[in-house]
């Protein structure tokens, strides 16, 4: 399994995450090495092992769906990037032109 | 009198308060003052408000001073990694990404901890998110093992370990998802406790992998540790993983140190090749000492340990991936390239890119690949498989042995920048501890020695049963006392008393 530098842009890109062409060159190599050495777990189990995807045997927990007090407005703006009239200012979510 | 009051235990300085022969605010400021003293060496905080701290303290003092009954820790400095939210005080995980964030709310663990009347005395260093098994991950600053400071002090939570180590808080916490308790608690010749996955609350912690990490104790003896767990323990409405039982008899278990007819079980594929010789050496001997105190020692075989690391860095990874999506550039944290015409998903990518370290980059990188459609059977499905063999080797064991036992990391501390560039090389590190993550185990390191070859400590892992965290407190007392008897005192005497230490200026006036 070798993953080229474009296949991890492609990867990066998807995680939303920019990287330099120094980076691409540096994670490629490594990326491969952490994959060659995690591959052999696809040869561990047979087909009838049951996946497990949590320590414990989890169940829903519900609590009663009553009006509770939440943290103030001021509270939850004060580490927002930017912020106006009470909520988060975000940058255009359209791509398109205007 | 600071030398005096730094060396006490947890235990021993809540009890003096108790009785009013000191105050927090005295206990806190010793404390503050060892800080500016020796963390220009150490660096294990990234943040200290002794403002902050001290007002703590005297709000502990003017409750105790009102006759309200706290806890046998209250008055007792605390560091804090700084991945619990600590409301108003700067929480960065050590990333570049949330520099400067001041979290609106307290996790609650911290709301428990500052309610038994701990006193926090600062925001501890640790690997950027917690990745990593050196803390040179983090974005601000790499902290020194007090054994020796070109060394590492373990990771993720290396700062906590080493604010112990040199005597600048007496009690620590920390969260472990791989070893990042107990791999710091190993090289430092600390204490380090990761509790039942469900036993300590995940309610403000900033998660890296929820079904992993895990909030637990850090302390210089096993009785602090205890009474730090049985403070942070407990079932919490605010986690849906929480446990709703009673936190096991940890205090009493580390109290009664009993280990005769103890069934201990050596973990066979968890030693040989790639282990110091003297960490086996340590690990055997503290072995016999058990047995001398009539533990029954028979060896356990666990075979798909060995796939534990490679199981581990697929899911951890993914979870990853899927958690650190929350830094969006959009609520809170760093913003990069908001320049009115970039669209949200360029400025999130920019962020991203800036904000995160190298080590943060790989493992979101890593997770989305085996999350990748195409893939997932074959990685993140295979891992969950490997995940199920691992929790039953651990079932199989139970039903002969009472608790399993390995050492907690197969080097003692290696040097500063050793394995940076070869992360494969790091995650080595948690070859030992990796297994108890992945089933929910207890598990914990206890100090058991110096290696012959460079003179640095070595951590004894026990692993004990889901919900039998009182275990690990049982055996690791019997061998804090019987050890101590040997050496003449704690292991952290050789540092707090020796040349090496001489910086941390706490020697007693016998060690001198």
């Amino acid at each position: 399994m070798a993953l080229s530098p474009s296949e991890v842009a492609r990867l990066a890109a998807l995680a939303r995450i920019d990287l330099t062409e120094e980076e691409l060159a540096e994670l490629a190599p490594q990326l491969d090495v952490i994959l060659d050495a995690v591959a052999e777990v696809s040869r561990v189990a047979g087909p009838d092992v049951v996946p497990m995807s949590h320590a414990l045997p989890l169940t829903n927990v519900f609590r009663p769906d009553v009006v509770r007090p939440s943290l103030p407005v001021e509270a939850v703006l004060a580490g927002a990037p930017a912020a106006e009239d009470g909520r988060f200012r975000v940058p255009r979510v359209l791509d398109e032109e205007a | 009198m600071t030398p005096s009051v730094l060396r006490l235990t947890a235990a021993e300085l809540g009890a003096r308060i108790a009785a009013g022969e000191l105050t927090a605010v005295e206990a806190a400021q010793a404390h503050l003052d060892q800080i500016g003293r020796v963390d220009g060496d150490v660096r294990a905080f990234l943040h200290t408000d002794a403002e902050w701290s001290l007002a703590q303290a005297r709000a502990v003092d003017a409750r105790l001073a009102a006759g309200e009954q706290l806890g046998p820790l209250a008055g007792v400095p605390i560091a804090v990694k700084d991945i619990f939210c600590t409301a108003g005080v700067p929480t960065t995980c050590a990333s570049r990404i949330l520099e400067g964030w001041r979290p609106p709310y307290d996790a609650t663990v911290i709301e428990r901890v500052r309610a038994a009347g701990l006193v926090m005395i600062g925001k501890t260093n640790m690997d950027e998110f917690a990745m990593g098994s050196s803390t040179e991950n983090s974005a601000f600053q790499t902290t020194g093992n007090p054994w020796a400071l070109d060394r590492i002090p373990g990771g993720s939570g290396g700062g906590s370990a080493a604010a112990l180590a040199a005597f600048e808080a007496p009690l620590a916490l920390g969260t472990d998802t791989g070893g990042s308790i107990r791999q710091p608690a190993a090289v430092t010749a600390t204490v380090g406790v990761k509790p039942t996955y469900g036993g300590t609350s995940r309610y403000g912690v900033i998660a890296m992998a929820s079904s992993l990490d895990q909030p637990g104790p850090c302390a210089r003896t096993v009785l602090d540790a205890a009474l730090l767990h049985a403070v942070m323990g407990g079932h919490d409405p605010m986690d849906s993983t929480s446990i709703d039982a009673p936190v096991p008899p940890v205090v009493a278990a580390a109290r009664s140190g009993e280990v005769r007819g103890l069934r201990i079980g050596v973990v066979r594929e968890l030693g040989g090749e790639g282990y110091a010789p003297g960490v086996e050496q340590r690990f055997h001997e503290a072995l016999d000492v058990l047995a001398d105190l009539g533990a029954e020692i028979v060896e356990v075989s666990c075979p798909h340990f060995r796939y534990g690391l490679g199981a581990y860095y697929l899911i951890m990874p993914s979870e990853v991936s899927s958690n650190l999506a929350r830094f969006d550039a959009m609520r809170y944290g760093l913003r990069v390239g908001d320049d009115g015409t970039a669209s949200v998903v360029e400025v999130m990518r920019a962020t991203r890119g800036a904000g995160f370290g190298a080590e943060v980059k790989r493992r979101i990188i890593i997770g989305t690949y085996a999350l990748s459609s195409g893939y997932y059977d074959a990685y993140y499905g295979s891992a969950q498989k490997v995940r199920r063999l691992i929790a039953q080797d651990f079932d199989a064991a139970w039903e002969r042995v009472d608790v399993l036992v390995s050492p907690a990391t197969p080097t003692t501390a290696f040097r500063k920048g050793e394995r940076i560039a070869d992360p494969l090389a790091m995650y080595m590190s948690d070859l030992c501890t990796i297994p108890s993550n992945m089933a929910g185990n207890a598990s914990a390191s206890f100090p058991c020695g110096l290696a012959p070859e460079d003179g640095l400590p070595v951590g004894f892992q026990v692993m004990a049963p889901v919900l039998a965290d009182d275990r690990l407190y049982r055996v690791g007392a019997a061998l804090e006392r019987a050890l101590a008897e040997r050496w003449g005192g704690p292991l952290l005497d050789r540092l707090a008393d020796g040349a090496a230490g001489t910086y941390l200026g706490v020697a007693t006036a016998e060690g001198n």
